[in-house]
């Protein structure tokens, strides 16, 4: 499966959701998403959007001042996707 | 038929309730928020390790979690540049346009809306809450000038409104709306209470750069010193962190504040120079400005040393880093506090 990385360091809430917000409705289901992150807000803001929309958060880790997601968009609920 | 309803979320208690009440009388309630890039809540938070023990986290996002609905962010920073610079209804006590913001987000919801084949609109606008835009002899004008016209509901304060479409029509009724006003929030808290709300953001100063005093004299300061009203988003984002000192018309400095401040501007040491210290612990600058010279940057040196508690006749070396990464030593005689001139802060009041 096809996997993208996104990177959005630098980049302050709501900022990196609205960017993994766009590249999601792009991709299929079951595209895996690594999202590479600076903005302490995101550890709340990623996973919350991940519940809201019914995408998978596979892992989440912290490197030195960076926090890594690893998500997998699923096909639940794929048309509201679509009009985000 | 089960109605629709799109809620602006902006993250505070207002929105909350003003979506709850519509969930409450069986309405499909989803939420909208905008990013226009002057936004307060999560930013400074975000930035400022002093601010370490609030809740970092996107306001709007975790009021849709709560509500259960879904939240639809809207990236609007470039669309939005229009209502900062030319106001049709001008701006309030600083650079905020806080009327025509307004009518320009119902728009964009009122578009929304017609392209999703939702009914009506929902804000959390109570008259009497905000001076410039929440009076009663506005609400019309919003109503009017956005388009949404009677498909905009404000459940906090209908009583005190003409009956608005859904609820002519009955698809929600009327008597299980509001009839707040003013700024007092007693009616908000005692409604959250029995909605069991326990946690809900409160921003003080409001949830707009752009009402902050300081903030303006910053933006009017950088429309002063490019010649021309306009912004890019890393513009508005970098008035939000630091010190800022203009020590001379064609440049200024922005000096981290602390740890957050300055791993923040760390990002932007390709796009200024930028100056650390190399022999005390301090914060870094960033040098915002054309054709600097020897001297400007000696005398941002000397500026540095101030922030670095250097003591009185100590040597102080910087290394200035330039935007293409070369180096270069500066030792200088840092300045005292007395040394700053109070005219070179750009903030309310100060103006070159």
């Amino acid at each position: 499966m096809s996997e993208h990385l996104l990177d959005v360091k630098r980049l302050l809430c709501p900022m990196p959701v609205i960017k993994l917000q766009n590249l999601m409705n792009t991709l299929p289901t079951g595209a895996l998403v690594h999202v590479i992150c600076t903005d302490p807000g995101t550890h709340h803001d990623i996973p919350a959007w991940c519940r809201m929309r019914g995408h998978s958060i596979l892992s989440i880790e912290e490197k030195e001042e960076e926090i890594h997601f690893m998500v997998r968009k699923e096909h639940v609920n794929s048309q509201r996707d679509k009009i985000c | 038929m089960q109605r629709k309803a799109l809620a602006l979320i902006s993250g505070g208690l207002d929105s909350m309730l003003a979506a709850k009440c519509m969930l409450e009388q069986g309405i499909h309630v989803e939420g909208i928020n905008f990013f226009t890039g002057f936004c307060v809540e999560g930013h400074t938070h975000a930035l400022r390790s002093k601010d370490k023990a609030k809740q970092k986290r996107n306001n709007a996002l975790w009021v849709a979690e709560q509500l259960g609905i879904q939240l639809h962010i809207i990236d609007i920073v470039d669309e939005y540049k229009s209502v900062v610079l030319n106001p049709r209804f001008g701006y309030g006590a600083h650079l905020n346009p806080c009327l025509d913001c307004k009518i320009f987000m119902i728009r964009k919801a009122n578009d929304w809306i017609k392209e999703h084949h939702f009914d009506f609109i929902v804000t959390g606008e109570v008259i009497g809450q905000r001076p410039k835009s929440q009076k009663k002899s506005t609400m019309p004008i919003i109503a009017q000038h956005s388009g949404a016209t009677d498909r905009l509901v404000r459940p906090l304060c209908a009583q005190f409104l003409p009956p608005t479409l859904p609820e002519r029509e009955g698809w929600i009724q009327r008597d299980k709306l509001l009839g707040f006003t003013g700024r007092s929030r007693k009616g908000q808290i005692a409604l959250a209470k029995t909605f069991q709300f326990e946690d809900y953001a409160q921003p003080a100063g409001g949830c707009c750069f752009l009402t902050n005093e300081n903030y303006s004299a910053k933006l009017a300061d950088l429309w002063q010193s490019q010649g021309a009203r306009s912004y890019e988003l890393d513009d508005i984002m970098l008035l939000k962190v630091g010190r800022h000192l203009r020590p001379a018309p064609h440049f200024k400095l922005i000096i981290g504040r602390e740890k957050g401040e300055n791993q923040y501007l760390q990002g932007y040491r390709k796009e200024f120079d930028s100056m650390m210290p190399a022999t005390h612990m301090g914060p870094l600058v960033l040098m915002d400005g054309q054709n600097l010279t020897p001297q400007d940057y000696h005398l941002a040196a000397q500026i540095l040393g101030r922030y670095c508690n250097c003591l009185p006749d100590e040597s102080f070396t910087a290394e200035l880093r330039f935007k293409d990464g070369t180096l270069q030593a500066l030792t200088v005689n840092p300045f005292d506090k007395t040394d700053i001139l109070p005219q070179w802060y750009i903030e309310k009041g100060n103006r070159l």
